[in-house]
């Protein structure tokens, strides 16, 4: 039988290292898989982790694919410190984009791009509005946050397919499931143009790092860590957890809607039925990648970038199926999990009486 | 000389560097009362876990009637004929007696085995109902049927973890005649407790640990409790000496009004200024309901309880520390601690907007550790390392913190809910002396218990609380222990 005993401290080093132990891992494993499909393992891991840094365009490329998860990633490493899972950030993202896209697409004449403001806190709104019906039966009645903020997921998914079917179709888009485009207003400033890199770069860098400040200095993020760490030394402090989990569903289901009205403003300048929503899965790798600390996030989500890069790249030139990307993000979550387990714990082998 | 039926030579187990036993040496005759003494992370528990099977030794070794013998498991020194009875009960609640005594012993059949219960309950006076569920037990006869449990397997050595925490005087003197009996049959017991007054009474050899060493075998009748605290922690203990009564009564600063929450049952108590009010009483009575209402866990009616004269059953803790109050509960793991957190931190918990800690949000981080020295220094809490966090503490030194944190906000009102739980008779004098100093300065001090004779000691006036009902409470001059223990035990209900 095989028994995991608590190690006496776990060492703060090994925490640190372990997401660098997890990436090294997953480029391990990747090259046994890349050597067991007879291809070159050392071309194909190049063309997957470094070719995205080649050149300015992948390079910009990554820090769009990186914003939204950022900006999910951490709004959830909150949520999981006060250890409520809203595992649905993908549906958040989704009544975020379509909150967003509703302010859009009922002023088709706007031209200020003061514009943008309105449309990202309807984005916001959103998001807030969707993690609230977890948050609601969570706290009204012991709901299970998991179950319910991941199957409102599918939910958000219909509702954006319904909308941009039926009422907000584009009379003039020959039929295709697709709204009318976003007029110019609502579209995020280029940084850089022609590269995409986009002005929501420093709403996830304000995100990440202010949400950090908050764990770390204020009142707000220590009740938030007790009641995540010890319910019942929470009460003993006074802080209360009904509040907290409110808290925490609304600020990342706030950040989720936020990625979602940004990204499509700035990548897809249109509903339609995918919006990369999966970025909200993917941001649970990136939120535990960076240690459950929001700043950290911004580092993952360069991390998890590059897979989605590097998976795109292969998909070109290596003629590999675009889920070898999801592949390896499931290998790296596995074997992150993996070391903070062994950090944590220590494998015996005992024998069976 | 007559063989030895367990003897450990050089008994040595280490946790990295660190040597929580090392070079023990210890005999245990058949039918010998043998007790096991030393503070909190002396080494008693890694000692008897190697001997248990549940830890295998660095160095050393372990002989049964003189034959060296491996024990890589429980099961395995149940084989030799080695039973436990542990501190923390492994029963099953919904199952009955029989059914939970069956899964100890492999191929038994609960209805078959009621029989054998019923025939070793009535020879040790063990007495219970093999058909009822554990639920509907009381604390000491849970423990009897842990006892059951082993005495079916027939152990030669039985090794009994604090057996008395939790059992009222009387049910105490009937677990010591149970104990007597067996060992007159040839059943050794190694007898691990706190209480030097038990082990004087029961016990004819005890051996004493410090620091992970042997420090003296002796035997406990012929010595007194304090030379025996005294090899425990190594220096003399200030003896726990009844404080002659200030005879200082002032306002009444916590009254409690048909305060009914949980399992309590219009419970009135009235606690001065200037006194230690005791409340006395085995696990379990609701104990937990009142701590959960006292710190503002459990909301009640406002003016069930009165703090400083103000209705405050529906404030929360903060509001109520504000208001002069602090706590202590029971529970020092996840609830008056956080374990992962350093203490700065477990500072803030309880302290953040009662001393200020905070300040528009944000945390005075210099003020926090600035806290944590204090409390660190003047209560003596010793660590491993400069940042420890709270876990990484012993218990004592742990509930020293814990409780200094407190008592250094000079509160009004102190809640103190087991006080030197599993502490060592060092620590537990310095939070006693702390406790009655408070009260000196006026405080209204509410001390709940298990520990008679520390209530004795502390307390002006003891009450007593048994099945959510709490007894009128009687100046400690005019009490016996026997008559808390009636009392504990639910005897003079209708008297009171």
């Amino acid at each position: 039988m095989i028994t995991l005993t608590r190690r006496p401290g776990p060492s703060i080093w090994m925490s640190l290292l372990s997401p660098v132990i997890a990436i090294a891992l997953t480029v391990a494993s990747g090259a046994i898989i890349f050597t067991a499909m007879g291809m070159d393992a050392g071309e194909a891991l190049s063309i997957y982790f470094l070719s995205p840094f080649g050149d300015a365009f992948s390079r910009s490329e990554l820090v769009v694919k990186a914003v939204p998860l950022a900006l999910i990633g951490a709004g959830l490493a909150v949520s999981f410190r006060a250890n409520v899972w809203n595992i649905g950030a993908a549906g958040q993202y989704t009544l975020g984009a379509v909150a967003g896209g509703w302010v859009a697409l009922s002023f088709p004449e706007a031209s200020s791009p003061l514009w943008l403001i309105p449309y990202m806190f309807a984005g916001i709104a959103g998001g807030m509005a969707w993690a609230a019906i977890p948050a609601l039966l969570k706290t009204r009645f012991h709901a299970n946050e998991i179950l319910v903020s991941l199957m409102l997921t599918y939910v958000a998914a219909l509702l954006l397919d319904w909308l941009v079917r039926g009422p907000w179709r584009d009379p003039l888009g020959f039929g295709f499931p697709q709204s009318r485009d976003f007029a110019e207003a609502f579209l995020m400033p280029l940084l850089a143009p022609p590269d995409r890199v986009h002005a929501g770069v420093f709403a996830a860098l304000i995100a990440g790092g202010a949400l950090a400040v908050m764990m770390g200095r204020t009142i707000k993020g220590f009740e938030i860590a007790v009641i995540g760490a010890a319910p019942r030394a929470g009460a003993f402090g006074g802080f209360n957890q009904t509040g907290v989990t409110w808290f925490v569903l609304l600020v990342s289901g706030g950040l989720a809607g936020l990625a979602g009205a940004i990204e499509v403003s700035a990548t897809i300048r249109q509903l339609q039925p995918d919006i990369a929503a999966g970025y909200g899965f993917t941001a649970i790798i990136v939120a535990f990648l960076g240690r459950l600390n929001p700043a950290g996030a911004i580092l993952g989500a360069l991390v998890l970038a590059v897979s989605y890069i590097g998976g795109e790249n292969a998909q070109i030139l290596l003629k590999l199926p675009k889920n070898a990307a999801f592949v390896f993000q499931g290998l790296l979550l596995f074997f992150l999990l993996t070391c903070d387990t062994l950090i944590r714990y220590r494998i015996r082998f005992a024998r069976v009486a | 000389m007559t063989l030895a039926l367990l003897q450990a030579v050089g008994l040595t187990k280490y946790f990295g560097d660190f040597a929580a036993c090392r070079g023990i040496d210890l005999a245990i005759r058949a039918g010998e009362r043998h007790a096991l003494l030393g503070e909190n992370g002396a080494g008693k528990s890694t000692l008897v876990k190697m001997i248990y099977g549940a830890l295998a030794p660095s160095a050393g070794e372990i002989r049964w009637e003189g034959r060296a013998v491996t024990i890589d498991g429980p099961k395995a020194a149940r084989a030799l004929g080695v039973g436990m009875v542990h501190q923390h009960f492994s029963l099953f609640d919904a199952l009955t007696v029989a059914e939970n005594v069956a899964l100890a012993l492999p191929g038994a059949m609960p209805r078959a085995i009621s029989g054998r219960i019923r025939d070793v309950s009535k020879a040790y006076r063990l007495e219970i109902d093999p058909d009822k569920r554990v639920h509907e037990l009381s604390v000491g006869e849970k423990q009897r049927v842990e006892i059951l449990r082993c005495l079916l397997q027939e152990p030669r050595l039985l090794i009994m973890d604090e057996p008395t925490s939790v059992l009222t005087p009387q049910e105490a003197d009937a677990l010591f005649e149970t104990l007597e009996r067996l060992s007159a049959e040839g059943v050794a017991i190694l007898y691990i407790s706190h209480r030097l007054a038990e082990v004087r009474a029961l016990c004819e050899t005890a051996t004493i640990l410090r620091g992970g060493e042997l420090v003296a075998t002796c035997d406990p009748r012929a010595e007194t409790a304090d030379s025996m605290a005294a090899l425990m922690v190594g220096h003399e203990v200030e003896k726990l000496v009844r404080r002659s009564s200030t005879g200082i009564r002032g306002p009444v600063r916590l009254k409690l009004a048909g305060l009914t929450s949980g399992r309590l049952r219009a419970i009135d108590l009235d606690v001065h200024g200037g006194e230690v009010m005791g409340i006395a009483g085995v696990a379990g009575e609701g104990q937990n309901a009142l701590m959960a209402a006292l710190i503002g866990e459990t909301p009640t009616a406002p003016e069930m309880i009165e703090i400083e004269g103000r209705p405050m059953g529906r404030a929360s803790p903060t509001e109520r520390r504000l208001a002069g109050a602090a706590f202590v509960p029971e529970e020092r793991i996840g609830h008056a601690a956080v374990t992962e957190m350093a203490l700065p931190q477990n500072i803030l918990l309880s302290h953040h907007r009662a001393e200020r800690l905070v300040r528009g949000g944000w945390i005075d981080a210099r003020k926090m550790r600035s806290w944590a020295d204090k409390v660190r220094a003047d209560f003596d809490v010793r660590s491993g390392s400069a940042r420890p966090v709270a876990g990484a503490l012993s218990g004592g030194n742990l509930q020293k913190f814990v409780v200094g944190r407190e008592i250094l906000r000079n509160p009004g009102v102190l809640v103190v809910s087991q006080p030197t739980w599993g502490v060592d008779p060092g620590a537990a004098a310095v939070i006693r002396e702390a406790l009655v100093r408070l009260a000196e300065t006026g405080a209204a001090v509410l001390v709940i218990s298990q520990d008679l004779e520390e209530l004795f000691a502390l307390a002006d006036r003891i009450a007593v609380i048994h099945d959510g009902q709490l007894s009128a409470p009687e100046p400690v001059e005019d009490l016996t222990a026997e008559r808390v223990g009636l009392l504990m035990a639910g005897a003079l209900e209708a008297a009171a």
